[in-house]
């Protein structure tokens, strides 16, 4: 029986976004971000946007598949598809779902993208403004647990106390990514940098988590053109091929009201063994990391169970010299990510990802053919997947 | 002033339309502890569903546990995210295992001074927070330390 897997099926014809924009501050409307990011896309893929048969989207995404085939003239719409559940983690899992398509022959060219604007359509970091409250959130809200950093700080109390993991750790993840966002133009804290002095006076937003241990929320649009492999050669890039892509969570992941049994996890201790079996890689292979900061806890964590350190060892190696292109040894968010270039609730760190393959980053790292990207962490289902170069396959 | 942790305004609770917890925050009123337990495997399982996870039996009702438990995690909260907790200051939000019930977990805010230090694994004590100046009344499950 044929081995069922998308190593090397699948490659990236183009990525695209829109200018990335304060929260609130785009001039457009979400639908119309939507469209200029594909439109980008497939600019930088070369082809028209009618040649786009599919469309992969998640976390809820409001632009209609159907709509956006109509506006951009699409010849016929073959794969409509949204993952379904885990807001912002299931951005690698879009990516596996169209690619899924394209390797089964569902459809030929399928756009995963993401627009947000959260000045038309409300916030994520904000409680809700109702009298009354049913279901699982009756049971966490009016105890004043209700924001994503809310939900996610207890996780990451208990694996620091678990494992005696130090604010310093945490505070690397941080300086990384702002460091790196320096150095690229698109990213809204471009010519802001983070020293540690500002990071450790920092106002606490909920313990463990300061001001620059939290995400940033935006407006804009991100979208990635993928195609079958035998097409790869046929776009102005180096070629980027999809080695593995996985999407889901633990045992009883869900249970509600913080009752999953291994509560103090991103959310990957099953799933992450499932992508390097498909990829045929290892954690030690992985030149670049992209690794989604909604909370930098949830980055330390989700890369202990992608096995790039062991619990007891965050402390040394969360160091901020270890995450610098080009030369540290695990360079990671290297566009300044969701923490400093924008929080395209992830895709951005997919499109990084694919740019680190191209060699067309603004904190390159050299030689780098196996490049990975962790959307999500701590909710469910979360996703994660790998890209490489051509000496990959 | 109210005997309340937080400042109200927040959401208050309802049980939900389809009536799964519905036994649980008529508990709270009552100053009973109900978390659903199966009558067939006799395991426990929270938050609340319609079979038990363990042997699938549909057979699944709600038992008193002892109103106490341990702290599992916690968090001190300090910027608000809601307009009626502008000037409450920091809170606390703990995480409470029942060990009476498999350990499972129960959300609720930990009593006293807001900066206390919170030790993960000490015994905690239920402290039911009776909302009757609610339409319609409402109890909330805290926590002190034991």
């Amino acid at each position: 029986m044929k081995e069922r897997s998308l190593r090397g099926t699948v490659a990236v014809a183009g990525v695209g976004e829109t200018a990335y924009y304060k929260r609130g501050e785009a001039p457009d409307a979400e639908f119309k971000l939507a469209l200029k990011a594909i439109k980008a896309a497939c600019e930088n893929a070369g082809i028209s946007p009618k040649e786009l048969d599919g469309f992969a989207s998640f976390s809820n995404d409001r632009s209609d598949p159907s709509r956006l085939a109509a506006a951009l003239g699409c010849s016929e719409l073959r794969f409509s598809n949204m993952q379904w559940g885990g807001g912002g983690g299931g951005g690698a899992a879009a990516v596996g779902n169209a690619a899924a398509a394209i390797a089964t022959g569902i459809a030929d060219c399928v756009v995963v993208f993401r627009a947000l604007a959260q000045g038309q359509f409300g916030r994520f970091g904000q409680g809700p403004r109702r009298n009354t409250i049913a279901g699982d959130f009756a049971h966490t809200i009016p105890y004043g647990l209700m924001s994503p950093a809310q939900m996610f700080a207890m996780k990451v109390v208990r694996f620091m106390h678990d494992h005696g993991v130090a604010q310093n750790a945490l505070r690397s993840i941080s300086l990384a990514a702002y460091h790196h966002a320096q150095s690229n133009p698109r990213a809204v804290m471009y010519g802001r940098p983070l020293d540690e002095e500002t990071y450790d006076s920092s106002r606490w937003i909920v313990e463990p988590f300061h001001l620059y241990d939290c995400c940033l929320e935006n407006d804009g649009a991100a979208a990635m053109v993928l195609v079958s492999a035998e097409r790869a050669k046929d776009f102005p890039h180096k070629p980027c091929y999809l080695l593995g892509a996985v999407g889901g969570s633990h045992y009883r992941a869900g249970a509600s009201v913080h009752n999953t049994p291994q509560y103090a996890s991103s959310t990957f201790p099953s799933l992450a063994p499932h992508l390097y079996d498909m990829a045929r890689i290892t954690a030690k292979e992985v030149d670049v990391l992209q690794c989604y900061e909604n909370f930098t806890g949830g980055v330390l964590m989700s890369m202990v169970e992608h096995g790039f350190c062991e619990p007891a060892e965050c402390n040394d190696f969360f160091v901020k010299e270890r995450f610098l292109a080009p030369d540290g040894d695990l360079p990671l968010n290297t566009s300044g990510g969701n923490l400093a270039e924008c929080y395209m609730h992830g895709l951005g760190l997919i499109i990084e990802s694919v740019r680190q393959i191209r060699g067309d980053s603004t904190s390159q790292v050299e030689n780098s053919e196996v490049s990975m990207t962790i959307s999500g962490p701590m909710v469910t289902p979360v996703s994660s997947c790998i890209f490489g170069g051509e000496t990959t396959l | 002033m109210t005997d309340y942790y937080l400042a109200t305004g927040l959401p208050q609770p309802n049980p939900a339309p389809d009536g799964l917890d519905a036994p649980y925050w008529q508990g709270l009123q009552d100053e009973k502890i109900l978390l659903q337990s199966c009558t067939d495997c006799h395991k426990w399982q929270w938050g609340p569903e319609w079979i038990c996870h363990h042997c699938h039996s549909e057979q699944v009702t709600f038992a008193e546990v002892p109103p106490q438990g341990i702290i599992y995690s916690y968090e001190r909260v300090w910027h608000p995210v809601h307009p009626a907790l502008k000037e409450q200051g920091p809170y606390i939000i703990v995480l409470v295992e029942i060990p009476a019930a498999d350990n499972v977990r129960l959300v609720g805010n930990l009593l006293g001074d807001p900066q206390q230090p919170v030790v993960i694994g000490s015994t905690v004590l239920a402290k039911f927070e009776h909302h009757n100046d609610s339409q319609p009344p409402f109890t909330l499950l805290q926590w002190r330390t034991g």
